[in-house]
């Protein structure tokens, strides 16, 4: 049984960090048949999150970012071409062209693409731009070289953050806008995103909350020259980044059968994916960004997160998984964990920081700058983040991890006063943001109908 | 139970060539073992690991017992944050990121030449002391540079050194410990005042040292008074050549044990650093740190008082079964080898890349020659000292002369 497991077709759709880890680890587990990889962008994996900090300083250039492969995965690499469907009884991948991959076990690895400005004639003036390839990069990079007058980015969550931090680091005039009350407050919720708030405009950002961008406005020649906005003002901008957080991409699954949605397609603790009617899949197997899965330490509701460590995590359990018989198989149960760097601060979380109903400082403090910020939930803590302690971070995962008391026991010799006083977390509604949660929990079932979607066309 | 408790076994001289077994004893009488003296002794990788990354467990000696009247401040190793983080920070400042990155990365050219004069000084020899010779002359030569110590005072703080190295030593209390605990205070004085004395000297004449650099900082936020100079340049001085020595010798000691791994790292030099990884898993230099709960703690199912010494036996840690497969092999290829060499947590080791590159260095020019030679005393007469193990000799048999 295990010998034939590691015999056989296996297909990956999805060419960057979690396909290309799931193909390694593949490999790795004695996997022996034919593999195929396929992916729509024409380059070899690379690596994300330089993207939005090293490129855009200009301190390496974007194609510079590629992935080291840590062995050969011995695949063979279709890149630059789209999986446009999924055919789950006869177990074949649709490609663009109209050729179909037979497989005996898929993994569906295509991650979530930057969600677009929504007018579309808007969307194409030149000089707006999203984030999330290696050619966004490198297009907003040189962008950003030519000194602009003025750069507007919409959307205060991450990637909007680092962006408005490489632009002031560059010496550029930056504005954020953000429909919240504060940058990074669906992420982290209220004490943090005034701290987030308070780095933007001490490091000369024009931070505007609570106000949305209802038009894009270009010159006669199709160029960008600004924006209006929801209060009645106006943003002159001649490079603009919609940072609206991200979409998943599954489209190419609407026909298949499975619990696919904008949330991601569902799967089990061993990353098998489900069927519309929840009913687990034995041979569709699913990891990173596009995945929703259960987590036992949060209730188990299927989670989604965009998170470089899940990516990786993940994968290499369903590489496991993939060529395992069934006692042997791993459940996926890392943390989530994730980072950011801005403004010249560390930024470091682990857990889910939007399941919290309060929020304590354990160590540090805001005014330092320095901080241990740790999130629980109904009595439990939950998540932690750290601003310049990223050091300390594994005693609270423990605490997570161990399901410890909320608010942590005394003791710690940096501890301070504020310790003793939780105050409410602050995560709002999603709903209410111009940036999309990096990481949610999107309930039990994955059979929701919120998950099925129309393919659009 | 015998009447010795585990951790005057592990301390015991006679058994410095090999703690291991008592190590494993250590694990198998449970995570948290309480010691006659009302001490804790911690021997597993997870409850270590936990222990050092606890915001609870002080660094700091001065919560266990009132220091004597005019003892100097403990160095940043033995200070808890917030304090630890300001001085390690302004230490950091000439040392590495995010102020001087590439600082010690671009030495290596200057560590291999240091190496290479060293080994070229012992071409024609048929007998050498690793030890003396070679392991540590590197690191001191190259400490002194990056501080800004003539190389030629080495014997005068080689005494000051020992003396806090003894006085720093992990041991049961007993009646030796106040005289030596007094010797290594009065080392400390006249070392700091020694090392102040040199950073002076550079006071408005910057040399390019990390001496100079300090008390050159033009930033009045960022300068270390003079008793946290003195204390911390005798910490890099000490830091920087008593544990690196350890490394480098423990490596040819390993390899020289171990001909298939040797033969293995001459074909493939480019798994070096991962043998260095290695190393510092399966004989680090630094065997163990203490610790003391500031308030009463519980851990893997034990009541730890507030107060009550909590010695972590980091070497022993690096070798339990439930985290690292095969614990006693050596094994240069290792997967996910996350040792506790370097230590954990805000203490992680402040001199690692420094360590990192030298080991890499030294042992990179000394394995093509290692070819022929052997062992002439195996174990080797170690060092006193049971935290900072290491061989005090290694005096090895080149056989044949190598080749230009």
């Amino acid at each position: 049984m295990a010998g034939d497991r590691r015999d056989g077709r296996i297909v990956i759709v999805g060419a960057s960090l979690a396909g290309l880890r799931a193909a390694e680890a593949l490999r790795e587990e004695g996997f022996t048949g034919s593999l195929t990889v396929v992916g729509d962008e024409p380059y070899p994996p690379y690596d994300r999150p330089p993207l939005s900090k090293q490129v855009l300083l200009g301190h390496v250039a974007a194609d510079t970012t590629g992935l080291p492969m840590r062995r050969d995965p011995d695949a063979d690499w279709r890149l630059g071409v789209r999986a446009t469907g999924l055919d789950p009884v006869d177990k074949r991948v649709v490609l663009a062209e109209g050729e179909s991959l037979p497989y005996d076990r898929l993994l569906v690895a295509t991650g979530t693409r930057a969600r677009p400005w929504p007018n579309p004639r808007e969307a194409a003036l030149d000089g707006v731009f999203t984030l999330r390839t290696r050619d966004d990069a490198a297009g907003l990079a040189e962008r950003l070289a030519a000194g602009p007058q003025r750069v507007l980015v919409i959307g205060g969550g991450f990637t909007g953050s680092e962006i408005a931090s490489a632009c002031r680091e560059r010496g550029l005039e930056v504005t954020v806008t953000e429909r919240g009350p504060a940058p990074l407050v669906g992420a982290l919720g209220g004490t943090l995103s005034k701290l987030a708030a308070a780095m933007h405009r001490n490091n000369g950002v024009d931070l505007r909350c609570g106000v949305t961008v209802t038009a894009l406005r270009g010159d006669g020649n199709g160029r960008l020259t600004g924006a209006d906005l929801s209060d009645g003002s106006r943003v002159e901008a001649d490079v603009c980044v919609a940072a609206l957080g991200a979409v998943r991409n599954v489209e190419w699954l609407a026909e298949a059968g499975l619990a696919a949605g904008p949330r991601g397609l569902a799967c089990d603790a061993g990353c098998r994916a489900f069927d519309m009617y929840g009913i687990v899949t034995d041979d569709v197997f699913v990891a990173g960004d596009v995945s929703r899965f259960p987590h036992p330490l949060f209730e188990y509701q299927l989670l989604s997160l965009e998170h470089w460590g899940n990516a990786v995590a993940q994968a290499e359990v369903a590489a496991h998984n993939m060529v395992s018989a069934g006692p042997l198989r791993r459940p996926h149960l890392a943390l989530p964990t994730f980072w950011s760097t801005q403004f010249g601060l560390n930024i470091k979380a682990v857990g889910v920081p939007t399941l919290s109903d309060h929020v304590v400082i354990a160590q540090g403090s805001l005014e330092e700058r320095r901080v241990v910020m740790v999130y629980g939930y109904r009595g439990r803590v939950t998540a932690a983040v750290t601003v310049d302690m990223a050091k300390s971070l594994p005693y609270y995962q423990h605490l997570i991890e161990t399901a410890a008391p909320f608010p942590p026991v005394p003791g710690a010799a940096d501890r301070p006063i504020a310790a003793e006083i939780p105050v409410p977390s602050d995560v709002p509604d999603p709903k209410g943001l111009s940036h999309g949660p990096t990481v949610a929990l999107t309930g039990h079932l994955p059979d929701r109908r919120l998950t099925v979607v129309q393919p659009t066309s | 139970m015998a009447a010795e408790t585990l951790l005057e076994r592990i301390t015991d001289y006679a058994n410095r060539s090999d703690p291991y077994p008592l190590y494993a004893e250590l694990r198998e009488a449970g995570r948290v073992v309480r010691q006659e003296d009302g001490s804790y002794l911690v021997g597993t990788y997870h409850e270590i690991s936990a222990l050092l990354h606890d915001p609870r467990f002080s660094a700091d000696p001065r919560n266990l017992t009132a220091p004597p009247e005019g003892a100097p401040k403990p160095p940043f190793l033995r200070l808890d944050d917030p304090e630890h983080h300001r001085l390690r920070t302004l230490a950091m400042r000439p040392f590495g990121p995010p102020h001087s990155p590439g600082r010690i990365d671009a030495m290596r050219g200057e560590i291999t030449e240091v190496t290479d004069e060293l080994l070229d000084g012992l071409r024609d020899r048929a007998q050498i002391d690793v030890v003396d010779d070679f392991a540590y002359p590197l690191p001191v030569t190259v400490i002194c540079r990056l501080l800004g110590v003539p190389r030629e005072d080495e014997p005068l703080f080689r005494e000051w050194s020992n003396a806090i190295v003894a006085s720093a030593d992990v041991r049961p209390e007993d009646k030796d410990s106040i005289e030596q605990d007094r010797a290594g205070d009065q080392a400390r004085i006249e070392m700091g005042q020694y090392l102040v004395n040199l950073a002076e000297q550079r006071r408005g004449h910057p040399t390019g040292d990390m001496l100079s650099a300090f008390v050159n900082e033009p930033d009045p936020a960022m300068l270390l008074t003079r008793e946290e100079l003195a204390e911390t340049a005798v910490l890099l001085l000490i830091a920087g050549h008593e544990t690196t020595v350890n490394l480098i010798a423990n490596g040819v000691l390993t390899l020289l044990r171990r001909p298939d791994q040797l033969d293995r790292l001459r074909r493939e030099p480019d798994l070096l650093p991962r043998a260095v990884e290695e190393l510092l898993r399966y004989e680090p230099p630094v065997h163990m740190r203490e610790r003391i709960p500031l308030a009463d703690v519980e851990i893997a199912g034990t009541s730890i008082a507030k107060g009550t010494s909590t010695v972590l036996a980091l070497a022993s840690g690096n070798r339990d079964p439930k985290r690292f497969h095969e614990p006693d092999r050596f094994d240069p290829t290792r997967p996910d080898n996350e040792h506790l060499g370097f230590g954990s947590g805000i203490h992680l080791c402040y001199g690692a890349p420094l360590a990192r590159v030298e080991a890499q260095a030294a042992l990179g020019a000394l394995i093509p020659h290692l070819g022929t030679a052997y062992l002439l005393q195996d174990p080797p007469p170690y060092r006193y000292a049971a935290m900072l193990r290491g061989p005090r000799h290694l005096p090895i048999e080149m056989q044949q002369p190598w080749p230009c």
